[in-house]
């Protein structure tokens, strides 16, 4: 097997640079998982395997407190936006073409086209007149930014499903006497479910991450995760906020996971 | 058209916009209202101690370029500013074509194996995707930091004397928005290249096409929308980066999303980061605007 098939597809040196690329992109995250059981005290220095820098990170408050709050924001806005969400992808498929329907679809997707950092700064604006007129503070400020850039997130899945799905079953269940509220709760809702939870996880996973906006919108000590760490990050940094992204990084696979098998059956 | 079809086609478009309205609320109020407030802000005062005083002008939109001299009162060309949005372009437009050059070998290698393989492969490119930029952006801290993977690897294997000071320059923003902002690149060239019929390689080949020419005159051109298409997804969030340049650029080696910042915090020039907030959006809609039409054209050939 000296000689080699001449295969169209392959052209020199793409296969080497894409094989440089994954290790070019996974050594930083290995690195950085490594050094997350380093037994020393700075990131720089390897001094032994060890599990103590999880320990101190799951004793430290200021992680809990933000780990807490980020999970609250993250649940919440990703319920609020899924919510919607689906209502919308509901409003705009499977039916006639409407006026206004570009519309709906371009206001949707607003979050995904303007950058993070504009969004910021006209929400540290709005906000900041919003509490000097009512002097309401609190996280719901927080809630309701994320619930708002994960709308398009939301509705991407979804609205995906429901045009692989087609109206015959609903038809059937309404030969067959079923109310419109009977049709949905029982026929397009379950078949919807599995769009529904992915854009509900895809929504979730972009709360969770979320720095800049936060950054600018919330109160003091409102620190998610990411704002914490963002934080720490100017100061003197020991292996605690390397075990702090791994615990947050193994999340974010997990729910990848899940995600990519949910879409997966969706083909099917 | 009967009067019940138009009927029925009118409470149809009715229930399409029932259902959408809580979405337009919520994005109405807290994503596209907020931004009618910014441009009122950016042609009033600044105030003292931050915020805006309620008078008109122009200067927030002129401080983009232009700026006072104390003595003359006259206007000049702010370096700074031209400085900072230079940085900005440079670094955005390298960045683009290093995640290209690269991007599209690894995308082609990705399309090019058996279905199985591929998901598994793709699934590769989307995690890094999905991990959060801060954590990405530390990881690459991790390496190329003094005391870092790369520079203790050179020591030790005695290519340099000193550690190479690469964090906190512009390089490591370099590095940082090209390792963050890959993935936006080869999933579009995927796109694109899963699509291409290998058969035109085939027909190439055998009316003696050299693998540069086939490279050039049929690969290159047909994949043309997911080229653009990755490019501009590529650039526009690089040059809006703020978490990047902060983190790797230590504050110094400031980009138009940092220096936006600046005029909100230590700067209190809030119309001033109105107008700049207004000119990055403007540049970034109307790159989009050129993806759009681009990717309307795909589909008339798709």
């Amino acid at each position: 097997m000296a000689d080699r098939s001449f295969s169209v597809a392959k052209l020199p040196g793409f296969t080497a640079t894409a094989i440089i690329v994954f290790a070019a992109l996974y050594l930083p995250i290995f690195t950085l998982v490594g050094y997350s059981f380093n037994a020393n005290q700075s990131v720089a220095v390897w001094g032994g395997f060890s599990l103590d820098w999880y320990a101190k990170a799951w004793a430290n408050t200021q992680v809990k407190d933000a780990t807490v709050l980020s999970l609250i924001i993250a649940v919440t806005a990703a319920v609020i936006a899924t919510a919607v969400a689906t209502l919308a992808a509901l409003g705009t498929t499977r039916r006639k073409k409407f006026r206004g329907e570009t519309f709906i679809y371009v206001m949707i997707n607003q979050p995904l086209m303007v950058p993070e950092i504009v969004t910021a700064v006209t929400l540290l604006i709005f906000f900041g007149i919003i509490k000097q007129a009512t002097g309401i503070q609190g996280i719901g400020y927080v809630i309701l930014a994320h619930a708002a850039f994960c709308i398009p997130f939301a509705y991407l899945p979804i609205r995906a499903r429901l045009e692989g799905m087609d109206l015959s079953l609903e038809t059937a269940a309404t030969d067959l006497y079923a109310s419109s509220w009977q049709t949905f709760r029982f026929v397009t809702l379950p078949l919807l479910l599995p769009g529904v939870i992915a854009g509900a996880m895809l929504a979730f996973v972009i709360s969770l991450d979320d720095v800049v906006i936060t950054e600018f919108v919330k109160s003091g000590g409102q620190d998610t995760l990411p704002t914490y760490m963002l934080g720490q990050m100017r100061r003197q940094m020991t292996p605690e906020i390397n075990a702090v992204s791994t615990m947050l990084l193994v999340l974010t696979v997990v729910l990848l996971t899940a995600f990519f098998f949910l879409t997966r059956k969706n083909d099917q | 058209m009967s009067a019940a079809e138009t009927a029925q086609d009118k409470a149809s478009a009715r229930n399409g916009w029932l259902l959408s309205t809580p979405a337009l609320i919520i994005l109405t109020l807290f994503a596209v209202g907020p931004l009618l407030i910014v441009l009122v802000y950016s042609f009033l005062v600044p105030g003292k101690y931050g915020n805006i005083e309620w008078a008109f002008s122009l200067e927030g939109w002129r401080g983009i370029l232009f700026t006072k001299d104390i003595f003359t009162e006259q206007y000049q060309l702010a370096d700074a500013n031209v400085t900072i949005f230079w940085r900005s372009i440079k670094l955005s437009l390298l960045t683009t074509i290093l995640t290209f050059a690269v991007g599209f070998p690894t995308a082609w290698f990705i399309a090019t194996r058996p279905p199985k393989a591929r998901a598994l492969w793709l699934f590769l490119i989307t995690i890094p995707f999905w991990t959060n930029l801060l954590i990405r952006t530390y990881a690459i801290n991790e390496v190329i930091r003094n005391e870092g993977l790369l520079n203790t690897l050179l020591l030790n294997l005695g290519l340099i004397n000193e550690p190479i000071q690469i964090l906190y320059t512009d390089t490591a923003v370099f590095i940082g928005m090209a390792y963050v902002y890959l993935p936006l690149m080869v999933l579009p060239l995927f796109a694109a290249i899963d699509r291409f019929d290998m058969r035109l390689l085939e027909a190439g080949y055998d009316l003696y096409a050299s693998r540069w020419n086939v490279l050039r005159r049929i690969i290159l051109p047909i994949t043309k929308p997911g080229i653009i298409a990755g490019s501009i997804l590529v650039f526009v969030p690089s040059l809006g980066a703020y978490v990047t340049p902060r983190v790797l650029g230590g504050g110094k080696q400031m980009m138009i999303g940092n220096f936006i910042e600046l005029q909100f915090g230590q700067g209190r020039n809030w119309p001033l980061g109105s107008a700049l907030s207004l000119m990055l959006l403007i540049i970034v809609t109307g790159a989009l605007l050129i993806y759009v039409r681009y990717a309307n054209g795909d589909s008339r050939h798709g």
